[in-house]
């Protein structure tokens, strides 16, 4: 495999073909912010966090789709970029009841890290307060509607690295949520192995383990990461 | 079917009308026939039989005239008019040729409606039967495809599409050529052609009319473009919302089929090429390309980003080519006459016509095909009778949800891509709503955000929660709630969604707004500062209280 150099926020960088952007910037320590993306995970390019500015094209790219390119010229952190991302948590903070005050993550959520890093103090825009329903049905682990972002991270582990698909996404724009099987509650999901791989994936307290209480719970990320080199590696082959 | 057998068809199907003394045509396109068209028909049928004139006069169906508000629209071969407003009733006097009846609702080519336009796509309305191929090949159908596969190697064809600087009829106006060649240069061994008639903007329906009154039409562009592009089966996304146009597509996939114009060995060649048709389930962003791909492979319809584009990796990730069905219904003339000729026709970066959908405050509204470049005011006034008395023109809105609106100050502007662009408004894929001064921009801005955000798919943050916020602040505006800090917000979110979306609708959902803050910045700023709406429209009630 070859190798290719691009310049990144004016640091050269040297990258794998093939490679993404994210990937690359990553590697060499600069960490572009994303929700929707998970190594390990396939990329969709939702959260349109990980724009970046590449030289000679008009449009922002997704970094996390974008593949790098011999003596490409990259910028993840103008000011303009800075805005959308600002403006981008101001409207997940606005869309759904984000209450970090009696959240099992708090102080552990990528959604509220993130407001932090990008200086997010305060939300310009009006709350929407959507009524929505937290599905306890299932004996471990539960779902709060309210807190999901929709990064699909959920359908994307369950579907691609355990297997199932329970996860999916049913209706569209502002109506969109995460449902289990046909809309089923999730305690009765036919099609769940209860791994709960969703509930370590997921960004925010939207899945969250039974029995934890306000700034409880911590997510485990690792398991991915195993799951991923051991079957790379071949490790459960003697 | 074969060279020979091709023109045996024309041939027989001319040489049967001769003895047609009058070809009574009935528009049977949605609009004549929510009107009441099938009666029409049923009673021009039963009269010719009455009259003992079965034999000399002949009732058929045909495509969309144009001037939809006075349909049902009836056709005369023996003197070329068009019947306007036709009710069973006025069947006898019809088919026995008495026009004393029609005073005030006959219609000639030169009535100023017909005699400003120019009709390439919408030629054959009035004249051929859309569930007839006959009709179709006698009027000439089916050779652009007989010399794109007798006469014509794969890059001939790409060339002449080139020649003819076609730019593509969805909206954005790219070249139709390019397009093409990206397809047919791909090393890949299978290709698709997809033909997008997911016409969805709300206004237009230039698109379903098409495929209701010339089907063929767009399925011999579709096969034409198969043999550039090396494809061999195509696909038609349809609307599940236009019954008529799905069942006029079936029908002529079935009789193309039946001919040997579909399928193997077209014209006896080894060219073979398959049209399946793929019904939406009625979302908007379908008729985004990549989200148009997914929904036909079975997926949820939503939007991939771009790139790849689909040229390069589309339907189950082969180089796929997706054009309107006006594009595709370009096509076949092209082929025939040549691309110089169609270059020759509109202005020089646009070539062609374009057929607008005229809906809202004009005199005459239906389906006008004009030359592209053709002003404004030519559209409005020449051809569509101008505004009615009593009320005074505001602007006019292009490119539906996606578009923008064209003031007063503009009617003069060619309709190209380009100068539309330039004022911040777009061609758009054809729809063109005409308001009067009792319309409030604002709530014509919120109207559009409330459509982009009941069709956003959710898949991208700054669409699926940014539309709800812009409508939110528009609504509150319209209540006279508005505030200073109200302008700035819809600007950050606006640069917001057309850099950050992933896909077409969110980054043309701030359009819209955008062009009317532009153009009536002073309706804004009466609702905000003054609590008035200057068109009377805005119900804003107690509006000092929210405010004190």
């Amino acid at each position: 495999m070859s190798v290719r150099t691009l310049e990144v926020d004016g640091k050269m960088i040297t990258a794998l073909e093939g490679q993404t952007i994210f990937s690359a910037a990553w590697d060499s320590g600069i960490h572009i912010p994303r929700l929707c993306h998970l190594g390990g995970l396939s990329d969709v390019g939702a959260c349109r966090l990980c724009l970046v500015e590449i030289e000679g094209q008009k449009r922002l790219q997704p970094s996390c789709m974008t593949k790098v390119a011999e003596d490409m010229v990259v910028r993840t952190n103008t000011p303009a970029l800075r805005a959308h991302r600002r403006l981008i948590v101001e409207l997940l903070l606005a869309e759904r009841n984000h209450v970090c005050s009696v959240c099992v993550l708090n102080g552990a959520c990528e959604l509220q890290d993130l407001a932090a890093q990008l200086g997010v103090d305060h939300v310009r825009l009006r709350p929407q307060y959507p009524k929505l329903e937290v599905d306890l049905s299932h004996d471990r682990f539960g779902l709060d509607h309210n807190r999901c972002i929709l990064c699909t991270r959920c359908v994307r582990v369950c579907d691609e690295v355990e297997g199932a698909h329970t996860w999916d996404v049913a209706g569209r724009g502002k109506n969109s949520r995460v449902i289990t099987d046909l809309g089923e509650p999730w305690g009765e999901s036919a099609s769940c192995t209860s791994c709960g791989k969703c509930v370590q994936v997921c960004p925010t307290g939207a899945l969250f383990s039974k029995g934890k209480t306000v700034a409880d719970m911590r997510k485990d990320r690792g398991f991915l990461r195993y799951i991923v080199t051991a079957r790379e590696k071949k490790l459960w082959i003697a | 079917m074969t060279a020979e057998t091709l023109r045996q068809t024309r041939d027989a199907e001319l040489e049967r009308r001769k003895g047609i003394k009058n070809r009574i045509a009935c528009c049977t396109v949605a609009g004549c026939e929510s009107a009441g068209s099938g009666e029409v028909r049923a009673a021009l049928e039963r009269e010719a039989a009455a009259q003992g004139r079965a034999g000399e006069v002949e009732v058929r169906g045909t495509g969309c005239m144009g001037w939809c508000s006075r349909g049902p629209l009836v056709r005369c071969s023996s003197n070329d008019t068009i019947y306007a407003e036709v009710t069973p009733a006025d069947a006898p006097a019809l088919v026995s040729g008495d026009a004393g009846r029609f005073e005030g609702r006959a219609l000639t080519t030169e009535h100023p409606f017909y005699a400003g336009q120019r009709r390439l796509i919408l030629r054959n309305s009035g004249h051929a039967d859309p569930e007839r191929i006959a009709d179709y090949i006698a009027q000439g159908g089916y050779q652009g495809l007989l010399k794109a596969v007798t006469a014509m190697t794969p890059p001939d064809i790409v060339a002449e599409v080139k020649r003819s600087r076609l730019r593509g009829r969805g909206g954005a106006g790219y070249p139709t050529g390019l397009k093409w060649e990206l397809v047919a240069r791909h090393p890949s061994t299978v290709s698709y052609v997809v033909c997008n008639a997911d016409e969805g903007d709300p206004g237009a329906f230039m698109n379903r009319s098409v495929l209701e009154g010339d089907p063929h039409r767009v399925l011999e562009g579709m096969a034409i473009a198969g043999r550039a592009a090396g494809a061999e089966q195509g696909y038609i996304y349809a609307r599940g919302e236009s019954p008529l146009a799905i069942e006029r597509i079936r029908t002529a996939i079935e009789q193309a089929r039946r001919e040997g114009l579909l399928g193997s060995r077209i014209f006896d060649s080894n060219f073979q090429f398959q049209i399946d048709l793929r019904i939406g389930a009625g979302a908007y962003v379908c008729g985004e390309e990549t989200a148009l791909i997914k929904s036909i492979e079975g997926k949820r319809g939503q939007p991939a980003p771009r790139p790849p584009y689909p040229p390069e990796s589309g339907l189950w990730g082969h180089p796929t080519l997706i054009n309107n069905v006006e594009t595709f219904a370009n096509i076949p003339a092209i082929i025939e006459n040549g691309g110089d000729w169609f270059a020759s026709i509109g202005t020089a970066s646009s070539p062609g016509t374009k057929v607008f959908a005229v809906a809202g405050r004009v005199q005459r509204t239906g389906l006008v095909e004009v030359p592209i470049g053709t002003t404004l005011r030519t559209i409005l006034s020449d051809i569509c009778g101008g505004v009615p008395e009593g009320y005074e023109f505001k602007a006019a809105q292009t490119g539906g949800p996606a578009g923008g609106c064209i003031p007063a100050p503009f009617l003069d502007l060619p309709m190209d891509y380009d100068s539309l662009t330039r004022i911040g408004t777009m061609m758009g894929s054809g729809g063109l709503i005409v308001m009067d001064t009792s319309t409030c921009m604002v709530d014509v801005a919120r109207f559009f955000m409330e459509f982009c955000m009941d069709e956003s798919c959710g898949k991208c943050i700054p669409c699926r929660a940014g539309t709800v916020q812009m409508h939110s602040i528009l609504e509150r505006i319209t209540r006279g709630e508005g505030s200073e800090a109200d302008f700035w917000m819809l600007e950050e979110l606006s640069a917001l969604l057309r850099e950050a979306s992933l896909c077409g609708l969110g980054m043309a959902a701030p359009n819209p707004v955008l062009s009317t803050m532009r153009h009536f910045r002073g309706e804004y700023e009466a609702h905000v500062r003054e609590h008035h709406c200057p068109a009377g429209h805005c119900p804003i009630h107690a509006s000092e209280e929210v405010h004190s």
